[in-house]
């Protein structure tokens, strides 16, 4: 039989299981039931497979409305979700007073403008001395970052968190020197960033949104795949719920759009772009290629593609070209853990997560939801 | 009697998928349910896990037709949940014994072995769906999931015309059957 006979018996099955025929069609229909018993064996099996499809469609369905109830109640308090928790409780008051914060907060910044334009105005000249040291700083940096832009391509950065020169202190005893992101796998503390952002690191830190610190130590790392797994161990961290994100086992789809966080600066920055290959550089099977923008720092940032899956992880860019990024593929991230599990039982309870709670939410909300998850690696 | 009348309406509506009902239920009971898996070396996290899934086999017993009141959705959903979270304090060795309050269940394990199988057939169609890719992927979720009709499909997906998507539609299908039923053979075995 070539393909297009079975498209077309399957076609008459279809219609004859979900009654599209005419009685006359019918009749001829089940005659051929009666003496080709390879059709016969072909609408019992294509039934049985429908009715799986429909309980399946409708057990999505269902799933998602006991998601959106527990979303619900657990916002309006009529259930004591998650809500119990600190850093949760902490979230939803800061965004019930968003609004007076933000308000309080601009005051605050217009006088604060205005205090030190009338400061400026009026002290005397040799101010300006300090203003450029501080600025040549800036240069010494912008420097150093074009220089290893031209010979590596890790998109690894260089944070300086030294005190600015003009407060006079002496350096703080933490000093980072390089920097990426990374994001949570697991809510009680477990990161996944990229091998080359912790290299030879002598400390670790990792700095959530709102520039809380936590130290870090390294529990995983593989060189070769470029994946590195921290874990949180400091007294100040909360366990987080689970990630809102799930975490791809497949391959994607070229010309799929994906996005990503990270902190190429200070402040978490969003990107986003389209997965433009499926191997990485040098034809790389490890991983993939994205057209998005990304800077130095954004290195360990997860790629999810719009239902909110982890696609991969931002690892480095090709110098000579723009918007040539490669990400390591997600399910290296389920190999590291496995990895982790054979040689640690106290890992054994870690799951990833291969359903996402946010695939039917719009791009924003997804990253309202994601971003507390996304962290500030520094290392030293 | 009204107790028991307004329990059927509720599995009424929670066998048509119904949010009011689904959302009543859930505010009923989550809170008891928490309570078992948090004083049981639970997390909140696994409560609402635990939870949810003792909801969905509560539908599917909704949707056989074949649930008899012989005892209230609270004990019934504190009796599958009591079992869920056995069976995965168990598999995780942490503990053996017995929790919770073992004389206000019924006896479920039938309806959580069934639903566990089913559970496992619901997920290997999940990543036979997933492994597809698209637009074989939305292709059949629309007209077989969302019960679009193909003319609105071809539109949608920028087909000529309905006979090319429907075409296209049965080449999809002929591979997701091929994957499902390699991994229903299979098992779960591939990573």
């Amino acid at each position: 039989m070539n393909e297009n006979n079975d498209i077309m018996i399957l076609d008459a099955v279809e219609r004859y299981i979900r009654g599209e025929m005419n009685p006359d069609e019918r009749l001829h229909f089940e005659n051929l039931r009666k003496t080709n018993s390879e059709v016969d064996q072909l609408v019992v099996e294509h039934t049985l497979f429908l009715q799986q499809m429909n309980r399946f469609g409708e057990w999505q369905k269902f799933q998602n409305t006991l998601n959106e109830v527990h979303t619900d109640l657990a916002q309006t308090g009529k259930i004591h979700a998650d809500k119990l928790k600190g850093k949760a409780k902490l979230v939803y008051l800061w965004n019930r007073s968003k609004r007076v914060t933000a308000i309080a907060a601009s005051i605050a910044g217009i006088t604060a403008l205005a205090m030190s334009g009338l400061i400026w105005s009026i002290s005397p000249k040799n101010d300006t001395q300090k203003l450029q040291a501080l600025s040549r700083d800036l240069d010494e940096v912008k420097i150093e970052q074009q220089h290893q832009k031209s010979v590596v391509n890790n998109l690894q950065d260089q944070i300086i968190t030294t005190p600015a020169p003009a407060t006079d202190k002496p350096a703080a005893p933490q000093v980072f020197k390089s920097g990426g992101t990374g994001f949570i796998i697991d809510g009680k503390g477990l990161l996944v960033t990229n091998a080359h952002v912790v290299k030879n690191a002598k400390n670790i830190a990792v700095q959530n949104r709102s520039g809380a610190i936590f130290n870090a130590v390294l529990v995983y790392s593989d060189v070769e795949k470029d994946l590195a797994i921290l874990k949180i161990e400091d007294q100040n961290f909360k366990p987080m719920a689970a990630p809102p994100y799930a975490f791809s086992k497949s391959s994607t789809d070229l010309a799929e759009p994906v996005y990503t966080l990270g902190y190429p600066r200070d402040e978490i920055v969003y990107g986003q772009g389209y997965l433009s290959a499926k191997t990485g550089y040098n034809g790389d099977t490890l991983s993939c290629q994205i057209a998005i923008a990304a800077n130095p720092g954004n290195s360990g940032g997860p790629v999810l593609n719009h239902e909110g899956e982890v696609i991969g992880i931002l690892s480095t860019r090709e110098a000579e070209s723009v918007g040539v990024v490669f990400a390591l593929q997600s399910k290296h991230i389920y190999k590291a853990l496995n990895d982790m599990k054979t040689k640690d039982s106290a890992y054994s309870r870690v799951k990833l997560s291969s359903k996402s709670s946010i695939s039917y939410l719009d791009r924003t909300l997804q990253v309202k939801k994601i971003e507390d998850y996304v962290f500030m690696v520094k290392a030293n | 009697m009204k107790v028991e009348f307004s329990e059927k309406v509720l599995l009424q509506g929670l066998a048509r998928n119904d949010k009011k009902a689904v959302e009543a239920i859930y505010k009923e009971n989550y809170s008891t349910i928490q309570s078992l898996i948090i004083n049981n070396n639970g997390s909140a996290d696994d409560a609402k896990d635990i939870f949810q899934e003792a909801m969905i086999v509560l539908y599917e017993k909704a949707r056989s037709g074949s649930f008899e009141l012989n005892c209230q959705i609270k004990t019934y959903l504190y009796s599958v949940s009591r079992r869920l979270w056995l069976k995965r304090l168990q598999q995780s060795s942490r503990y053996g014994g017995d929790i919770g309050h073992a004389e206000s269940t019924v006896p479920v394990e039938d309806d959580v072995e069934e639903h566990a199988r089913r559970d496992q057939e619901f997920e290997m169609m999940n990543k036979a769906i997933g492994s597809l890719g698209e637009p074989c992927k939305s292709l059949l979720e629309a007209f077989y999931l969302q019960k679009k009709n193909m003319q609105e499909i071809a539109g949608n997906f920028g087909y000529t015309n309905a006979e090319n998507a429907k075409t296209q539609k049965y080449k999809c299908l002929v591979r997701l059957k091929k994957i499902f039923f390699t991994h229903y053979k299979n098992g779960q075995r591939d990573e």
